[in-house]
């Protein structure tokens, strides 16, 4: 297929020419959302909910299951079953209307204003809203690319990748390594590389206790490091070993087919590999032409693309300031765009962009820490206002009660992607 | 002071009880503490009135589901006290544990207390406020007085219910719509009043929690009043 730069596909321009202004003619407004993710379920569910049957919405999402990629890492550390943070959409559709269509987005005709699926189906669009997480950098990490992403996990989108990670860590020799290969910044969950090693050291502390834990850090700072640094020295003491920059933890290369790792030139060999190489928006926001550089910007006040008025790019994929890429950012970012999208298409009113975040780690069994902000949007950015996180030092009933906040939270969240 | 009675009784059932402990004693300082888990929903002590949930002074033998002037009980709760149940120990005991065990439509969307010994250590608090005649309550109220004295201006502002919805969207990614408690206190169907001054409380740091610190302290008056307005009709 040759795509080219409005994301026109086009072998099928006659098809979609055609049948443009054919589907528009009905009354109701319509939404597309790519992606039924924490942001693009939150966005379909908020503008079906609130919009009470004005607004036409439709779902395109290829997966029947999403596994939430918070609360993976608590499965690979035995917190939770696989089981317990996978969703459908059964209720989006049954309870609230949308549309759900199984599909992949494979093309943006952003004149026509229509979604061109893989099965070749086209859907007109008054907006469209694009959530479609991340996807990796070619060649960011030398030697891996998405082919090698079995015998070297990548578990950053959660599913079979968690399981097979895990798996693969249950299988290492006694005494053996698990490398971690961080990513560079920004990327989805600023402590989500570190709350993994937290639970591969769990993990390994009761099936492997003489494992060794190698992270590979191509950044000076990490989010959270403090609470991560304290809580690895007292609980999983000795196990784990990070590589910063400094001692070339920028520099590095893997070799999937004989497990190893190379760090600014010498050659570990390793049992187990984790690779969260570079990222990037998905790859339908380059389809559809509206980013610049990795990521498609935003305005904070209604999460349009800058490029698009038409179009709204919610979550991970988004560059659009100070928020970190999270789910609870995803999910705050999809109100905001739900209430902007329904003022427009329905004159429903239209109140300030507000957003707020907050990250919950699992360092060990009852030892959870956060991190939070809220947010407002000015004309350049979604700027922060306020913030706080979790101390070095707090006692254990303060860390058990973040733990169990963090559950309420994942309950809640849920609840409120997926109905 | 209001504590010594429960003491004593600890004290007696450990010196009687090697063979017949019936019910285990908690530690009320314990149960105190523990016991915050609930103050958004229920006063203690002195002057305690009813909030979300009722008042629990004198829970211990009361029929289930009759506090006096508390209008809000459940049907299940209810049929209970006609049954003639009252709250004794292990109907405590249960119903902290989970409550929708005991009481299936109960509205108290309270996940439960899974630790046994947590349990018995707030039964023991509540105990302290029971009827006995050696147990009159002359400590400081606990829970009953206001967290913080708001101006009347700020008390009676009228929210918008409209914008509460939009701005609540923000507080479901935690608190559930439905109510329940996972992890997370419910915040729907609250009186106005008690929601307004747990905000502010938050918002003037009075209240511990970070995030909801965060939360209300950059809401208006207004913003917290169309909150109110919204979640009470939920
Ligand atoms: C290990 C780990 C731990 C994390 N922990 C937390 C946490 O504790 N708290 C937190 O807030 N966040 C956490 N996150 C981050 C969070 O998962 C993401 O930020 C969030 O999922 C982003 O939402 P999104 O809607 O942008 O993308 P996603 O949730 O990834 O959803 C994107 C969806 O789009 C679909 N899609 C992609 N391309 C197309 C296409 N062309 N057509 C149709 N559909 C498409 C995908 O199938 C996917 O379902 C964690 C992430 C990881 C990896």
């Amino acid at each position: 297929m040759t795509i080219s730069r409005r994301g026109f596909i086009t072998s099928t321009a006659a098809a979609s020419a055609m049948a443009a202004p054919m589907l528009r003619a009905a009354g109701k407004p319509r939404v597309v959302v790519i992606g039924g993710g924490a942001g693009g379920a939150t966005a379909a569910r908020y503008i079906a909910k609130d919009s009470k049957g004005a607004i036409d919405v439709t779902l395109v999402e290829p997966t029947r299951s999403y596994y939430t990629c918070f609360f993976s890492n608590l499965y690979i550390g035995g917190f939770r079953s696989i089981d317990s943070i996978a969703h459908s959409y059964g209720t989006l559709a049954s309870q609230y209307g949308i549309n759900v269509v199984h599909d992949w987005a494979v093309g943006i005709d952003r004149d026509a204003r229509t979604v061109i699926l893989a099965g070749g189906a086209v859907l007109p669009y008054d907006r469209l809203v694009l959530s479609p997480g991340i996807d990796f950098v070619d060649g960011a990490v030398p030697g891996w690319d998405v082919t090698a992403q079995n015998k070297m996990p990548h578990a950053y989108k959660a599913g079979s990748q968690s399981e097979l990670l895990a798996a693969q860590i249950s299988a290492m020799p006694k005494g053996g390594v698990f490398a971690l290969i961080a990513p560079p910044n920004p990327y989805r969950c600023p402590p989500g590389p570190y709350e993994r090693v937290s639970m591969v050291a769990h993990k390994l502390r009761a099936e492997n206790p003489t494992a060794k834990i190698l992270v590979v850090d191509p950044k000076p700072k990490f989010s959270k490091q403090g609470l991560f640094e304290e809580g690895w020295q007292r609980h999983y003491g000795g196990m784990i070993e990070r590589i910063g920059p400094d001692f070339g933890g920028d520099n590095v290369s893997v070799d999937p087919d004989a497990m190893t790792v190379s760090i600014d030139g010498s050659v570990e060999k390793v049992d187990a590999c984790n690779v969260i190489p570079a990222m990037k928006a998905g790859r339908i926001c380059d389809i559809a032409g509206i980013t610049e550089g990795n990521w498609a910007p935003v305005s904070g006040h209604t999460m349009q693309s800058r490029l698009d008025e038409n179009i709204h790019v919610l979550g991970d994929a988004c560059a659009q300031g100070d928020m970190p890429k999270s789910g609870f950012s995803a999910n705050s970012q999809a109100k905001v765009a739900a209430m902007a999208i329904r003022g427009a298409l329905t004159g429903s009113k239209v109140f300030p962009a507000k957003f707020s975040n907050t990250c919950w780690s699992l360092i060990d069994t009852d030892d959870g820490v956060k991190v939070g902000a809220s947010y407002q949007a000015t004309d350049e950015k979604i700027a922060k206002v306020d913030g706080f996180v979790s101390q070095t030092g707090e006692d254990a009933a303060l860390r058990k009660a973040t733990y169990e906040e963090s559950i309420g939270w994942y309950a809640g969240i849920t609840a409120d992607m997926f109905g | 002071m209001r504590h010594i009675v429960s003491k004593m009784i600890a004290v007696c059932g450990i010196l009687w009880g090697i063979t017949t402990v019936a019910a285990p004693f908690g530690d009320p300082d314990k149960g105190e503490v523990i016991f915050k888990k609930c103050i958004s929903c229920h006063a203690v002590g002195t002057n305690a009135r009813h909030k979300v949930g009722p008042q629990l002074n004198g829970i211990f033998g009361r029929k289930m589901g009759t506090a006096d002037g508390y209008t809000r009980y459940s049907k299940g709760l209810i049929r209970a006290g006609r049954d003639g149940q009252i709250w004794d120990y292990d109907r405590l005991d249960a119903y902290l544990e989970n409550p929708k065990s005991l009481v299936s439509d109960t509205r108290m969307n309270f996940r439960g207390i899974a630790d046994e010994n947590d349990r018995h250590h707030v039964i023991a608090y509540l105990r302290s406020f029971s009827d006995s005649p050696a147990n009159i309550p002359e400590a400081a109220p606990t829970a009953d007085a206001e967290e913080i004295t708001l101006p009347a201006n700020i008390l009676s502002l009228i929210g918008d219910p409209e914008y509460g919805e939009y701005l609540g969207s923000e507080c479901k990614t935690c608190h559930q719509e439905n109510g329940a408690d996972q992890g997370i206190p419910s915040i729907t169907g609250w009186p106005e009043r008690d929601f307004v001054i747990a905000m502010h409380a938050y918002k003037e740091k009075i209240r511990a929690h970070p995030v909801m610190q965060m939360m209300a302290g950059r809401l208006s008056n207004e913003e917290i009043a169309a909150l109110a307005a919204y979640f009470a009709k939920k």
